[in-house]
């Protein structure tokens, strides 16, 4: 980490320096004093893992959220933006990563959503028209103004998304992965546009997973990790190997595969399994995935965002339809069954987004824990709460959640220990296959070291466990095979002596695109 | 697992009551409060009031509301509503009456009389019939639960007023030598003093709330209310929780038309007009929150004879029944405003 020093004088002058950005969400922080300067007409790029804190940081630079600490000079002056309207004015706009359209508004509508260009007579459409057919036409896509943005396709949307933020005149343009979606001749022709706005000045901020992508169009690298900065360093000083390296840093511990037992008989069979897209777009996220798990064996599944690891998780588990192939737990057939038969037979899933997905905020945490497995204390018509009491005691001890007791509100936990309640109630059902979605997805590096560490448990008592991560580092900890998912297949597999560079090769990140 | 209360599942955490502000208490116990006030203020006003002979009265009247209330209360834990209960009330109401007049079967040339017990029986099957028609289209089809049962509440009573001709069933007190007295026996009868209707409300309440608190179903239901996704992850049937909760909410409207003819040995395809939005009131009086997953059938009872009460209370001391109306609307303003303060910061969800 030898870059950690300011840059050497380039040319273009510093619009916008952060000084010591800082971000606490309570006891969680997400930034821990972050430096960097944006020149004139350049383009800087963070890179990062999911969850170093890049969102974060563009979430401040815009205007979204407040720093806790720190500062931000703009133009040498320091400046808080109060909204993003506030650092729209300024002259800072940004592409979201997740699209922020209105899908039943035309493309023109939503470009001009909230600045409506104001006519003798109400808001000049024609105008508004106009403009957008411009901007249609400099970034070379064949869309219609009025057509509603539901009806154009993913890649689309993100070119709307695209000229909505050209279409302010802004100074700074953040771009929050703007290509997640785009396809390769759409990536040239944004480049392209990137080009044409910084030679007439405009700064640009770019976030991507695509690392090689990033290298063609940047001439700064910021990288982070953990919330920090680990390497700020000019194009010229930088290569491939170099981010990678600061990305994913030295290994904090995760554990390791649990040793000394034999693996068991294949408990979890999945045959050319094909999931279609929801949306209709004619592809499949999972497609003709064939896998084996054994009784005690961990897996870990890695791949970028759209690769596919959610759905198949959820197919697994009952929450989507297959179209062809079989799922055999224990073998038995399972393809046909609903999610509760699957939790009966010893299936059980801990979804990824655990506010929408896993909790129910208004239960207490004792409710919370004990809601997958009401049969195990139920006799007859009514609940024992003497078994109850048992159930949720012993999830508690098993997943050693940190609360007041089983009646505290579920809320008033840390992200760690709720994630923690999330996975105390699938294992209650004492599954005999657990599949878990990123299942370190917003939870300190305690909380995680403790989930891998209970998981690992599980496994040398011989349950199988699936578990999905957008996080090399965690791919190298308790896994004892790893499989590398690409559009809906797997790319390869590993056993878990591979390194972090094969693993992201695999996965398209750090490959051409 | 310090809790206090056995018979009903508390949204509040034990662990906290002891350090109950005042305030807290007040927000926590507001339908409780706001009933103690409402008898006090009559009975101060109405020497009549305050007597065991106007209560008895007053309870028959709530014991209507009451029992479409605790239907409406499981509909909205599971983050539904359910509009029809009025229509059912009346569709029940009158096919109640129509099988009172005697069953013409022409093709035999006899008329059949059923006995009471199979009336009571029959009707509740059709408001259950009715309900999951309402709950099959809210779980499978997917069409919201505000516009399918507005449908049906329109629906049920276009049937009930096409089976009378807009008529009413009068003579429903049966006749001895046909074996079918006793209709009346529902709302004039005392057991140890008390109405039949308020003990039909009572029994039903108890039942309703021992199956909230203590069976998995009662725990499926605020479970699939609070999140339904979660629910549905968990292993919650959650589309068979839906219609459960709309056919039960169909037997309870049934019988509340039950109630209610009997009560005015007549069945007309009108009645129960408007009676479930009073239904609704009691439920988010009692702190209910229409978003699902909270509320209690002790709260929804205390929502039910606070309406009650307070009404029965303005007619007593005189008040114009416009004023009536005001002070209706007002109190649920009133609660919802609490609500919001109560559930404000909890529970976020993304």
């Amino acid at each position: 980490m030898s870059a950690v020093s300011s840059p050497r004088a380039v040319e273009g002058e510093v619009v916008l320096a952060a000084r010591n950005i800082a971000k606490s969400y309570g006891s969680i922080e997400a930034l821990k004093g972050v430096n960097f300067d944006i020149h004139r007409g350049q383009v800087t790029t963070l890179f990062g893992e999911n969850g170093a804190g890049k969102s974060t940081l563009m979430k401040i630079l815009s205007g979204v959220v407040q720093p806790t600490s720190g500062e931000i000079l703009l133009d040498g002056q320091p400046v808080a933006f109060a909204s993003p309207t506030d650092a729209r004015d300024r002259g800072i706009s940004i592409i979201h990563q997740e699209l922020s359209l209105a899908p039943n508004l035309s493309v023109r509508d939503n470009i001009f959503m909230g600045r409506e260009i104001k006519g003798p007579t109400g808001v000049d459409f024609a105008e508004e028209e106009r403009q957008t057919h411009r901007l249609m036409q400099e970034l070379e896509e064949d869309i219609d103004p009025l057509t509603p943005v539901e009806d154009l396709r993913l890649g689309q949307q993100q070119i709307v998304e695209i000229a909505r933020a050209l279409s302010v005149d802004s100074r700074i343009l953040i771009m929050d992965e703007p290509t997640s979606a785009l396809s390769a001749t759409e990536v040239d022709v944004l480049f392209k546009v990137i080009r044409d706005l910084t030679s007439k000045g405009v700064s640009i901020v770019y976030i991507s997973h695509h690392l090689e992508e990033a290298l063609q169009i940047t001439n700064h690298a910021v990288v982070l990790r953990d919330g920090a900065m680990t390497a700020y360093a000019p194009r010229a000083d930088i290569d491939l190997e170099w981010i990678v390296r600061n990305m994913v840093g030295e290994n904090y511990d995760l554990g390791s595969p649990p040793t000394g037992y034999d693996f068991g008989e294949v408990v979890l069979s999945i045959r050319d399994l094909t999931v279609p897209s929801k949306s209709g777009a004619g592809f499949n996220v999972v497609d003709r995935l064939s896998l084996d798990v054994k009784a005690g064996e961990i897996v870990c599944v890695y791949g970028l965002m759209g690769a596919g690891r959610t759905e198949l998780l959820e197919t697994v588990a009952g929450r989507l339809r297959a179209v062809s192939g079989e799922i055999v737990l224990a073998g038995r057939e399972i393809s046909h069954l609903s999610i509760a038969e699957r939790i009966a037979r010893g299936l059980a899933l801990v979804p990824e987004d655990r506010q929408r997905d896993g909790l129910v905020q208004t239960m207490s945490v004792g409710e919370n824990l004990s809601l997958a497995s009401i049969m195990a204390f139920t006799r007859g018509f009514f609940t024992s709460k003497g078994l109850e009491r048992d159930v949720i005691a012993k999830s508690i001890r098993d997943v050693t959640v940190k609360t007041d007791g089983p009646d505290a509100p579920i809320g008033s936990l840390s992200g760690g220990n709720q994630q923690k309640v999330v996975i105390g109630k699938m294992l209650a059902t004492d599954p005999k296959v657990v599949l878990l979605d990123e299942p370190s997805r917003g939870i300190d590096i305690g909380a995680k070291a403790e989930v891998f560490r209970i998981l690992s448990e599980r496994a040398r008592r011989g349950q199988a466990v699936v578990f999905t991560t957008s996080e090399v580092g965690e791919c190298l900890s308790i896994a004892h095979r790893i499989i590398i998912m690409r559009r809906g297949r797997i790319s390869a597999e590993f056993a878990a002596d591979v390194t972090k560079e094969k693993i992201m090769a695999a996965s398209g990140e750090a490959a051409a695109a | 697992m310090t809790d206090a209360s056995a018979n009903s599942v508390s949204t509040a955490p034990s662990g906290m009551k002891n350090t109950m502000s005042m305030g807290k208490l007040l927000l926590e116990g507001r339908a409780f409060f706001a009933l103690i006030l409402i008898i006090g203020v009559f009975s101060f006003l109405s020497p009549n009031y305050f007597t065991t002979s106007n209560f008895l009265i007053m309870s028959s009247h709530v014991a209507i509301y009451g029992i479409l209330a605790i239907g409406m209360l499981l509909v909205i834990l599971n983050g539904g509503i359910d509009l029809s209960v009025g229509s059912i009330l009346a569709l029940c109401g009158v096919i109640a009456g129509f099988l009172m007049q005697g069953v013409e079967l022409t093709a035999f040339g006899v008329i059949l009389y059923p006995p009471v017990w199979a009336v009571v029986v029959l009707t509740c099957m059709a408001g259950a019939a009715i309900g999951a028609v309402n709950g099959i289209l809210v779980a499978y089809f997917k069409v919201p639960a505000f516009v399918a049962t507005l449908g049906i509440m329109y629906v049920a009573r276009g049937l009930a007023l096409l089976m009378t001709n807009g008529l009413t069933y009068n003579n429903l007190a049966g006749r001895a030598e046909l074996g079918n007295t006793g209709f009346d026996w529902l709302g004039f009868n005392r057991l140890f003093g008390v109405p039949i209707s308020v003990l039909v409300l009572a029994t039903v309440a108890i039942l309703t709330g021992l199956m909230l608190s203590r069976s998995s179903f009662g725990r499926w239901l605020y479970a699939s209310g609070g999140n339904e996704r979660a629910a549905d992850l968990s292993g919650v049937p959650v589309k068979r929780v839906k219609v459960t909760v709309y056919t039960l909410s169909g037997i309870l409207s049934a019988g509340a038309g039950l109630v209610l003819a009997s009560q005015l040995t007549s069945a007309g395809p009108t009645a129960g007009t408007t009676y479930e939005l009073t239904a609704i009131a009691a439920v988010v009086i009692g702190g209910a929150a229409l978003t699902g997953g909270r509320g209690t059938v002790r709260g929804t009872m205390l929502g039910a004879f606070v309406i009650g009460f307070l009404s029965d209370g303005l007619v007593i001391i005189g008040v114009s029944s416009y004023w009536q109306t005001v002070f209706t609307g007002a109190v649920i303003v009133l609660a919802v405003l609490l609500n919001s303060i109560q559930y404000k910061g909890r529970g976020g969800r993304k």
